[in-house]
This record gives C-alpha cells, structure tokens and sequence, in this order.
C-alpha cells in the first residue's frame, strides 16, 4: 500500500511538471496584457514623435535619446525626481519613527478606549484625500507653506501612520507575548524590551510596511498637484503637465513617465516576494 | 477559593486595561497627537468654512456666514448626484470585473506546477500595483487614442470602425473601467492567491481522492477559503474607488462633459477649479467624509468584529 501511494505519487508528480498548453496560453496572454502597456511607454519615450503617429504601428522602435535630452534640458524633471525622492524618503521615515511604536503598544496592551482609538486609526484608509486637502491649502496659503516640503511631508502622514500602524501591529502580534513577559522579569524596561528585542524580529516585516509607504507617497498626485508649484513639484505633477495644450508631446511625455517610473516598478521587481506577503497578508487578516 | 481565582484575575484584567505605563503613552502619544492634529483640526476648520460663503478668487470679499445654506445648495444640486451615481456606476461594473478575472489568475497560478512559470508570473503580478496611477492614465491616453491608438488598431482587425474613447460617454466610462482593471486585478488576484495558499494540501488530496472534479472542488473546498479575501477587497476597492482621482484626472479630467467625473474629481473641480468655491467645496467634502465614515462603520462591524479582542 505505501509502496503503491511513492509510485502514484512520483508519477503524478512528473505528470505535473510539465506545462499544459492552455497553461501556456493563459500565462502568455496574461502576462502580455501586463507588460505590453509598459513596454509602449517605454518604447514611445525613445522612438521619434513620427514614428508615434503612424497608422500601422510598429513594435520595434527606431531608437533616439532625443526626448530624453529634451526633458532633461528642461529640467522640471529633474526637479520633480529629486523631490519625489526626497519628500517619500522623509515621509517614510517620519511615519515609521511615529507608528512603528505606536503599533507595539497597540499589539500589546489593553486599555480604555483602545478598540475606538484603533477604530479611528484604520478608519482613515477610508478618508478621501479631497477632504483633507481643502483645509490644509487653505491654511498652508496662510502659513506661506504652499509649494514647501513641510507641508507635504506633513500631509503625507495623514496616511502614511496609519498604513504603518495597520501593517506594523500585526509583525508585533506574531511576537509572543512570552517574550515580554520574561523581559520584565528580567527587569528590562518597557523601552528596552521593545528596541532590544520586539524591533530586531520584527524589522523584515515592518521593511514591508516601509516600502509600500514610500511607493504610496512616490506615487501620489491630488495633493502634491494642489499643494506644489513648482519648488517642491514631484514626478506624477511633472508627468501631467505634457497632457496640456492641443499639440501633446507624447515623446517626452513618455520619456518623462518612464523615469516615474521605471524606478519603481525595478524596486518592485526586486523585492515582489516581500511585497506580495506584506500586500496580500494586510489586506486578509 | 476556586470561586475567587477567576474573579480575582478578572479584576486585575480589568485594572491593566485601564491604566498603560508611562513609558508606553511616551510611544503611543506622539503618532495619536501627529494625527489628532493633522486629521481632526483641519477637519473641524473644513467644517467651519463649510458654513461661509468663502471663494479664493475673492479674497477681500466678506466671508458671510450663511449656516446650512450651503448643504442645501450641494443637496440639491443634480451634479452632485451625478457624481454619485457615476460613481457607484463605476463600483457596480468594474469590482464584479476585477474579482471574477482575479479569481481566475488566482487559480491559474495555484495550479502552476512548474516553479519557474509560477514564480514569473507572480513577479508580473506585481507590477501593475506600482504603475503611478497618475501614469496609467497618460498611458490611457497614448492606448486609447482614437487616431493612432493601439486599441482601435486592434480592434480594425475584428473589423470595427475606430471609437472616439474620449469624446463619447459611454466609452470613456469603459476605457477607465479597464484601466482601473488593468492596474488592480492583479492585486485582487495576489491578495486571492494568498488565501488559496492558506487551504491545507490534505483538505484537497481527501476531495481528489472522494473523486471530486474541478468546479465541485472549487466551490466547497477553496471558495470557502477565498471569503474574507472577498470581503477585505471589498473593503478596499469601496474606499479606492471614493478616493479614485488620479487616472481619471491624468486619462480624461472627468469628461467628455461629466461622464467619467468621479465623486472626488467633481469636488476637486468645485472646490480648485476655476470658481475656487472653497465654501462649497468644503461642505461637498465633509458630506463625502460622512459617506466614508458610514461605510467603513458598517464594513469594518460586519466583517472586522475580531479586531476589538
């Protein structure tokens, strides 16, 4: 009997290791449906403005750098990426320096009111960014902080703690209680239980929480198009700004969208394991 | 005695749930002051505003206090509805879209057995969630072009004249419909994929052993499984989708005419267009909050009880 399930079960397994066609297929067309689009952007970034217009499209370009060069002499792109950089850097930081404790002691204590304070925390996913904007360009236009980093750094918490805290919480939880408990014994205080020993195992995770933040802010547009001018002006504000006019230049349009972000999409890429985990266990636990 | 113990722990449960230490409001107070600050003051300023008659292109003018004039205005304004109802056309149409075809990615990867395949195209999967929206729309565009555009070339092939995408109604709706496809199936699929991998491989091999094909396994053996991700994106796509703006914004600004003007495109347009009724824009937003708010209430009691524990 148990020699027969090793040979069933060796069969079955070399059965499987091939692809069906209609696997083949599917995978293919999917993956097409994906990654064509990309790779249009791409290749309208660097074919001449000519070759964008022609009837019978090809699908491989001549290839020029001219749009390239253009938006580069430009130089609001260079501007946008350096402050996208800047500005999701910062945020990031920022919001992990707030949530990431806050998140620990959410994991680990009970107290008064916590289900209603951890109520209003992730209830703030669900808050359209048009109602926060409005008053704060009203008061950043009394501030003179319109068209500053300060305020989009600090608009960018309004949704950059909770993510972590709603990330991060969960890293904290898988903790065993245990840990802390012989800590204290131990008479480590509250502070080093949690910088000495909860942050070192959960910081794979909480790395998670910290790249899909950055990707959010990296690729925000209402209010850094309504807050921004043209000091602190991101990448998506620069992007749009080709959509303008009657004659739109696709060619540097692409090329400048490409620069948005191809970045991100590699980063992505690299790191999709850790991604798909953190993306996918958030959103059903 | 055995009838003190539990009550005696009980107290004590109750006690520490009371008071935390000091060392941990030093680290829970920053982020709740931070988003006290940040979340609920200039709400409470959105609200005062709400009830004056306030336009940027004035300045001088007096800001009048007109109390629920207001409200009245944008309750009864069709517009407003519109936006609504545009919106809700949009959640009808592409969420039923994005989870059956993210169901059906789901499954096609979980049955991949050849690891390279599988581990490609979950890496595919992926890209599409970190596309700048803002960039999916101008790519919208270069695709959806109605002279040179890859989609009315291929659809000369099957013999169709080209469709005007961004001058008809109904088939801009449709073209943000796949967009917003395009860039969120995968994940639908991903956050899927995530509770099929969950099931424990015994549950399936007894359910192949009992004879059971394909669709039979499918409905009573994963589908089960596949439930709170149903309703987690659920969740997720209904708060998306009242805050969707930037493709939209970058594909078509809302038009042609209204079609394609989601709820927080019209309140951008009253508030930052080209009137900058901020007072207008103000109530419109806080009616919106009241939305958001009533709907996450509702998601979150119906299917997050556990959260509270």
């Amino acid at each position: 009997m148990w020699r027969l399930k090793m040979i069933l079960k060796s069969t079955k397994r070399r059965r499987k290791l091939r692809m069906r066609p209609w696997e083949a297929l599917f995978g293919f067309v999917l993956m097409i449906t994906i990654l064509f689009p990309v790779y249009w952007m791409i290749i309208t970034g660097v074919r001449p403005q000519t070759e964008t217009f022609d009837s019978k499209p090809k699908l491989i370009p001549t290839i020029t750098f001219e749009h390239y060069q253009e938006i580069i002499q430009e130089g609001s792109i260079i501007q946008g990426l350096i402050n996208s950089i800047l500005i999701s850097t910062i945020s990031t930081a920022l919001a992990l320096l707030l949530g990431v404790p806050a998140a620990y002691v959410l994991a680990r204590w009970n107290f008064k009111r916590k289900s209603d304070l951890w109520f209003w925390i992730i209830s703030n996913r669900f808050i359209s960014p048009i109602a926060v904007v409005l008053p704060f360009f009203l008061i950043a236009i009394n501030f003179n902080l319109v068209d500053t980093y300060w305020i989009m750094i600090i608009i960018y918490q309004t949704f950059a703690i909770p993510f972590v805290v709603w990330l991060a919480i969960d890293q904290f939880k898988a903790i065993p209680k245990e840990v802390d408990e012989a800590a204290s014994v131990d008479g480590a205080s509250i502070f080093k239980t949690f910088f000495r020993i909860n942050l070192p195992i959960a910081i794979p995770g909480i790395s998670v929480s910290a790249i899909l933040v950055f990707v959010a802010c990296w690729n925000e547009l209402l209010f850094a198009q309504i807050l921004t001018r043209s000091e602190a002006i991101t990448g998506p504000v620069v992007a749009l700004g080709y959509m303008s006019g009657y004659d739109i230049r696709w060619g540097p349009m692409m090329a400048t969208s490409t620069l948005v972000v191809l970045p991100i999409l590699l980063f992505a890429a690299i790191l999709s394991k850790n991604l798909v985990r953190g993306l996918a266990m958030g959103a059903i636990k | 005695m055995s009838n003190r113990t539990p009550s005696l722990k009980r107290r004590k449960g109750r006690r520490k749930k009371a008071k935390l230490p000091i060392s941990a409001k030093v680290m829970l107070l920053p982020s709740v002051i931070t988003l006290f600050v940040i979340g609920i003051f200039p709400l409470l300023f959105a609200a005062w505003v709400s009830t004056r008659q306030y336009e940027l292109s004035k300045p001088y003018e007096e800001k009048v206090f007109l109390g629920v004039q207001n409200y009245l205005t944008v309750l009864t304004d069709p517009e407003f509805w519109t936006a609504l109802k545009i919106t809700f056309t949009f959640f009808i149409i592409a969420l039923p879209i994005q989870l059956f075809l993210g169901t059906l990615i789901a499954s096609f990867v979980y049955g991949l057995k050849l690891p390279w395949f599988a581990a490609i195209t979950r890496v595919v999967l992926v890209l599409p969630i970190a596309v700048t929206p803002t960039i999916t729309g101008l790519l919208g565009r270069l695709l959806f072009n109605s002279d040179f555009g890859l989609i009315n070339y291929g659809l000369s092939f099957f013999g169709r004249p080209p469709i005007q995408w961004l001058a008809e109604q109904k088939a801009a709706l449709v073209a943000i419909i796949i967009l917003d496809t395009w860039q969120w199936t995968p994940f639908v699929a991903l956050v899927l994929l995530a509770s099929l991998m969950v099931i424990p491989p015994h549950i399936l091999e007894a359910g192949r052993l009992d004879g059971g094909t394909g669709w039979k396994i499918f409905r009573h053996m994963q589908l089960p499984y596949l439930l709170p991700g149903f309703t987690a994106l659920l969740i997720l796509r209904t708060a998306d989708i009242l805050k969707m703006y930037d493709t939209i914004y970058a594909f078509s600004k809302g038009g042609p005419g209204v079609a394609t003007e989601l709820i927080t495109l019209y309140i951008n347009r009253i508030g930052f267009g080209k009137v900058f009724n901020v007072g207008l824009g103000a109530t419109q937003a806080i009616l919106l909050l009241i939305i958001c708010i009533v709907l996450s209430r509702t998601y979150i009691r119906l299917f997050y009880r556990d959260v509270e524990a």
